[in-house]
């Protein structure tokens, strides 16, 4: 085996993908040859590190140097200077956050130093693509135990039973319970599946996973058939995530050529194949049922519930079906034991999640943090606080299913309950900062939009319900609601989460109902006083030219795609006519004095 | 089966194990109300009308597919449970099309109930409507869109016939119910069977009503206008009028379509034993001259459509025969114009009838004889003569009984009354075969093994004349799909002779006959029921035998010659031709 001094780790996830680094990746092949390095220095593509908001990110090891939003033209200058002077490119070290965040003193360390990475344990550490890499770290070491040793399958369930793991999807249900009624059912066909439809708007840890260390949810998804009786598993991934599509596809064909999957494993006389079924990417494929229905290849509508899967689920058999995040704790659980996963989290939430950090935060990105770290905690220690010194206002976790958790709650501890009881919940991971300029209704409507289009139509609250309640925002927010719709929309929210079929319905009101709860008094001013004082909702807002500010240099009424703003160049403020105004923004944009203001 | 003890609003039952919560309220003598559900076709708990409140449960369950287990307490009027229907009731009334005075379905509508048992006294959400099709272009069914509350009824009912062309439509807020591509009902592979209107709750899937032609006629006197009507009409029409279902209604139907102002009503059923005539002489001959065999019934439109389009490998099996009204309708242009010395030109024939896919079967360019006349002018289903009777001020129930005109085509047997219930066109048959071969009156002549909806094909091996054969008997084109995948497979016995309807339980249940509440259907078999009255009528009957039917034997001495014979096949006989589904000129338009 060769020995090399020195690896060069580039991120390949979607992120720093989609900022070139393959380009990135190129150069390293091109230039460290070229030095006559290449005896001596590995360039390894890798899944996310996490810290998407600085990418793209190279990572060099022995050391340990992180360098931040490297440009293909950077390459020969680390490979010059880092890789055969040993000087490392400080210039590319630092993280780039606004100087004038509440976060700038901050040790920025923070954001990994507050993590635990167990379920993105590999990614950003090994090559996805080859099978040695994810071997050499422990990789179907728990598989392999288990089947050299013919593990009784109950004992296996039992201590992920005792590892308190609970599904990562969103629902929360504890894992080895599902593992073992699907086990209890008698039956020569089942089937293990795995939910890679992850849908939520701004959340990718599952792609991730999937992108940085897919065998870690083959070895998982086998261990299930094992302890289960299944020998056919089905992948149901979003053909929106073609990286991962591929990955998956690389990590499933290496694992058959190791027989770690396919017939007689690790020659115990089990066998367990694996395939994987692409998505259209509706998001209730992301609902069990309907997921199912999707792989047996009908129109993804959910169907109730009993039957549970777990008796009756694909193809009629009994069936697990559990995420990908998931899927990646597994293995680690087996191999360090329940105990200490157990010892991870909260009373009723153990081990960690995996949370996809976005909206107005520093340092957006893919963090995993212990149960029961506080929303501070992520915003503003791991996430770098809030950018262009905006004070904060709420978060929002479970994405379009989940809600606003305000700024009293800020130490809110997060695990499953917690943030059911903050009006939230876990959901997959979706994690959405808000600052002060975020209106509240606003971001509700954002919400039901999504849900208005991705409802599946069958069940009559929430075909009509989210629609309806679509309205009554949207009444709200142009300046023609009354108090009247408030209740209305409130009562419509309630049936919905009473009376749907799915939980795509049961949570679609979420956003509404939790911002009608901590943020009740922005919808009364939206509807009493006809105001929105973030300026977002436009049928409230007036635009308006602050004549002491204004220069008289008429940009904006260049600007002006309907003529709304008159004035003299040099002689006469520029003003906006109201009648006129659509209000799209250009002369805020374009007023190099600020001078443009709403109202 | 296992029995469990349920308490449902304090009211303790025992039901088995595999009951719902509906079906164990109901035992409990507790009424959930329903919408999308309709039972052994649409459980799928889409509605959410039917919610409950269940002990322990995390959330409210659609009673009419949870399942009970042993112990569960069910709260059916909670006001959890009341708020949440009654917002669920004004969400889906604010997407529907409220024009209930004018609407097809007034007074006979579910959700127009369901919104009187809840006091909806008004929509609190209303909004825009969903994007919905208007599509009248077919002679069978009307699809209105715009009163679809998307049950999904229609739907399972379509997939539950094996026939699948009506299905949901893109999704969420936008989602309709039509077939693939939205294309018209006219331009889909769709066999008209009428199944779909029947499983409808509201009137978004109609008949395409042609009530309007038929009164113009009666009233333009320069027109004879000659009415028949189906035998199943008569074991169903009462139900229109309130009678209890199974209710054998035939002479105050005759005495409601004499007073209707036709010029002749007759029954179908002279028809059917002309039928027998040909179709039995179409058999021995077959099986005398070494014809194409199994020999298949050609009386049920929605069945030849489904063998033109799905199965056209099988049209070498189709007996000749037109169907009976068809028959009927020739004869009255010919044999009946003569005799009354009027032109044919001036006589319109209406066909009253169990079913939509005859309004398409009479356009039929098959059935249009040398002068371009149809045989069949106008088709109304039962529900439209119902309409035409309230429309005359009738009141059906105190009318007399009376019978049909009792001149030339007047008379029937006790043969023809079956055909309208399954398995009663091949017992019909039989009789008259098995008196041919064995050349005497047999006084055996009830086929027991061909009757009953206990299984949807029937088989039976027979006796006649020495020789055995063997029949079968499917209803529904999911059972006609089944057994001729197993006549191509190999794997079915060689049959004779196979009576196939297009629906299930045959004419008494097809797409014309009057809708019953799905609440009503959780307690009968519609289809037992409605037979019954039609068993109940050839019991009673002098003669039950269509070979003696002393009119049609008039009739082939008088006019037509022998059965199969050259006029006989002019008249009497049709073709059939391959459809293609989803052509490619339909897509493209």
């Amino acid at each position: 085996m060769d020995l090399f001094r020195a690896h060069v780790l580039v991120c390949c996830g979607t992120g720093c993908t989609s900022s070139n680094s393959t380009k990135i990746l190129e150069q390293f092949e091109q230039q460290i040859p070229a030095q006559g390095l290449d005896k001596e220095v590995k360039v390894v593509h890798t899944g996310c590190f996490g810290l998407c908001a600085q990418g793209p990110i190279v990572v060099i090891y022995p050391e340990g140097v992180m360098y931040y939003r490297v440009t293909p033209e950077d390459v020969a200058e680390i490979v010059s200077e880092h890789l055969l002077k040993g000087r490392y490119v400080e210039r590319l070290m630092a993280p780039k956050t606004d100087k004038t965040s509440e976060s700038s003193s901050a040790n920025d360390s923070n954001f990994f130093k507050k993590q635990l990475r167990v379920a993105l344990r590999n990614c950003g550490n090994i090559n996805p693509e080859n099978i040695d890499e994810y071997i050499a770290n422990d990789g179907y070491q728990a598989l392999g135990k288990i089947l050299t040793e013919k593990r009784d399958p109950m004992d296996i369930i039992n201590e992920i039973k005792a590892s308190g793991l609970r599904g990562r999807g969103g629902g929360g249900f504890p894992t080895g319970t599902k593992w073992e009624f699907a086990a209890k059912v008698e039956n020569d066909t089942k089937y293990v599946c795995c939910n890679a439809d992850e849908g939520d708007p701004g959340a990718f840890m599952d792609r991730s996973i999937l992108e940085g260390d897919p065998h870690s949810v083959i070895e998982a998804m086998t261990i299930a058939g094992y302890c289960i009786g299944a020998h056919q598993g089905y992948v149901y991934i979003r053909a929106e995530y073609p990286i991962a599509v591929k990955r998956l596809q690389i990590a499933i064909s290496q694992a058959k050529e190791y027989g770690l999957l396919g017939e007689n494993i690790f020659d115990s006389g089990f066998s367990f194949d694996l395939d994987i079924r692409l998505g259209a990417g509706a998001f209730v494929c992301g609902e069990e049922t309907a997921l199912m229905r999707s792989i047996e290849g009908k129109r993804g509508n959910p169907t109730p519930r009993p039957p549970f899967p777990a008796v009756k689920g694909l193809f009629g058999k009994p069936t697990i079906l559990n995420n990908v995040e998931t899927y990646a704790n597994i293995p680690v659980i087996l191999n360090k034991g329940a105990e200490w996963f157990a010892s991870v989290g909260t009373e009723r939430s153990k081990g960690t999640k995996v949370f996809a950090l976005g909206g107005k935060v520093n340092n957006v990105g893919l963090v995993e943090i212990p149960m029961g770290t506080t929303v501070r905690e992520i915003v503003f220690d791991i996430g770098g606080g809030i950018p262009n010194g905006k004070a904060f206002k709420a978060v929002q976790t479970g994405g379009p299913s989940g809600g606003c958790i305000p700024a009293s709650l800020l130490d809110t501890p997060i695990d499953y309950d917690n943030l059911v009881a903050a009006g939230s919940m876990m959901g997959s991971g979706g994690m959405i900062v808000m600052d002060e300029d975020t209106c509240m209704v606003d971001i509700a409507k954002f919400f039901l939009e999504f849900t208005v289009d991705e409802s599946c139509g069958k069940c009559a609250p929430c075909r009509i319900g989210t629609k309806r309640m679509y309205e009554l925002l949207t009444k709200i927010t142009d300046g023609t609601g009354t108090l009247e719709d408030i209740d209305a929309l409130e009562e419509v929210a309630l049936s919905l989460k009473n009376g749907s079929l799915c939980a795509l319905g049961q949570t679609a009101a979420n956003p509404i109902l939790s911002t009608l709860k901590h943020f009740r008094d922005e919808y009364v001013e939206h509807v009493v006083d006809k105001k929105c004082r973030c300026h977002v909702c436009k049928g409230l807002t007036e635009y308006y030219i602050d004549p002491e500010i204004c220069k008289k240099c008429s940009l904006c009424a260049k600007k002006c795609p309907v003529n709304a703003i008159t004035g003299e160049v040099g002689k006469v403020a520029y003003s906006i006519d109201t009648t006129k105004c659509i209000k799209c923004g250009a002369c805020i944009e374009n007023c190099k004095f600020k001078a443009v203001k709403k109202r | 089966m296992n029995m469990v003890n349920v308490t449902i609003d304090g009211v303790s039952v025992q039901v088995p194990s595999n009951y719902t919560v509906l079906e164990a309220a109901k035992q409990a003598g507790i009424k959930i109300p329903t919408l999308c559900y309709l039972k052994d076709v649409n459980e799928v708990g889409a509605c959410r009308v039917c919610l409950v409140e269940i002990e322990k449960a995390r959330a409210l369950a659609a009673a009419c597919v949870m399942p009970v287990s042993e112990g569960m307490v069910v709260h059916t009027n909670s006001k959890k449970v009341r708020d949440t229907r009654k917002a669920t009731l004004e969400m889906i009334l604010s997407d529907h099309n409220r024009d209930c005075l004018s609407c097809i379905r007034n007074k006979n509508c579910e959700l127009q109930t369901l919104a009187e048992e809840y006091g909806i006294r008004k929509v609190t959400f209303e909004g825009v409507k969903s994007p919905s099709v208007y599509d009248d272009k077919s002679f069978s069914i009307v699809r209105d869109g715009s009163k679809c509350i998307k049950c999904g009824r229609c739907v399972s009912a379509c997939k539950k016939q094996g026939i699948g062309v009506l299905s949901f439509l893109n999704r969420g807020f936008s989602t309709s119910v039509g077939p693939a591509y939205d294309i018209s009902m006219a331009d889909a592979p769709c066999i008209y069977c009428g199944q779909c209107i029947v499983s409808c709750p509201v009137g978004a899937l109609h008949e395409k009503e042609d009530t309007d032609k038929v009164w113009d006629a009666i009233q333009d006197p320069s027109k004879h206008v000659v009415m028949q009507v189906a035998p199943a009409v008569r074991a169903a029409i009462g139900e229109e009028f309130g009678l209890p279902i199974g209710t054998r209604a035939t002479g105050k139907m005759f005495a409601a379509m004499k007073r209707l102002g036709a010029d002749k009503v007759y029954d179908t059923n002279w028809a059917a034993d002309l039928t027998i005539m040909e179709e039995g002489t179409e058999l021995l001959n077959r099986i005398k001259d070494g014809g194409v065999l199994p020999m298949i019934t050609s009386c049920s439109p929605g069945w030849i459509r489904f063998c033109e389009f799905y199965y056209p490998e099988f049209i070498p099996n189709l007996s000749t025969c037109k169907s009976p009204h068809e028959m009927e309708g020739a004869i009255i242009k010919s044999y009946y114009a003569k005799q009354n010395n009027i032109d044919p030109k001036d006589i319109v024939v209406v066909s009253v009838m169990p079913c939509t896919s005859k309004k398409t079967e009479a356009a039929r360019e098959q059935l249009v004889n040398a002068d371009g006349l149809r045989d069949v002018d106008i088709v109304i289903t039962t529900r439209e003569l119902a309409r035409m009777i309230r429309e005359a001020g009738l009141d059906f129930n105190s009318l007399p009984d009376e019978g049909p005109d009792q001149d030339l085509l007047g008379e029937y047997t006790g043969a023809a009354v079956i055909f309208g219930a399954t398995g009663g066109v091949m017992e019909a048959a039989v009789r008259t075969v098995a008196d041919i071969l064995e050349e005497k009156d047999l006084p055996e002549f009830e086929y027991k093994a061909v009757r009953g909806v206990d299984a949807d094909i029937k088989e039976a091996e027979l006796t006649l004349g020495g020789k055995n054969i063997r029949v079968a008997v499917a209803h529904s084109t999911a059972a006609a799909r089944k057994l001729l995948d197993a006549i191509k497979d190999g794997s079915a016995p060689e049959y004779t002779f196979i009576e196939i309807m297009g629906c299930s339980g045959g004419c008494v249940c097809g797409g014309g006959q009057p809708q019953v509440a799905a609440q009503k259907l959780m307690d009968i078999d519609l289809r037992a029921e409605r037979a019954k009255a039609l068993y109940e009528e050839d019991a009673i009957m002098p003669e039950r035998k269509s070979h003696k039917n002393s009119q049609v034997d008039k009739l082939y001495k008088e006019f037509l010659g022998t059965p199969n014979g050259h006029l006989a096949h002019e008249l009497l006989h049709t073709t059939y031709a391959k459809r293609e589904v989803y052509p490619d000129s339909i897509l493209e338009e």
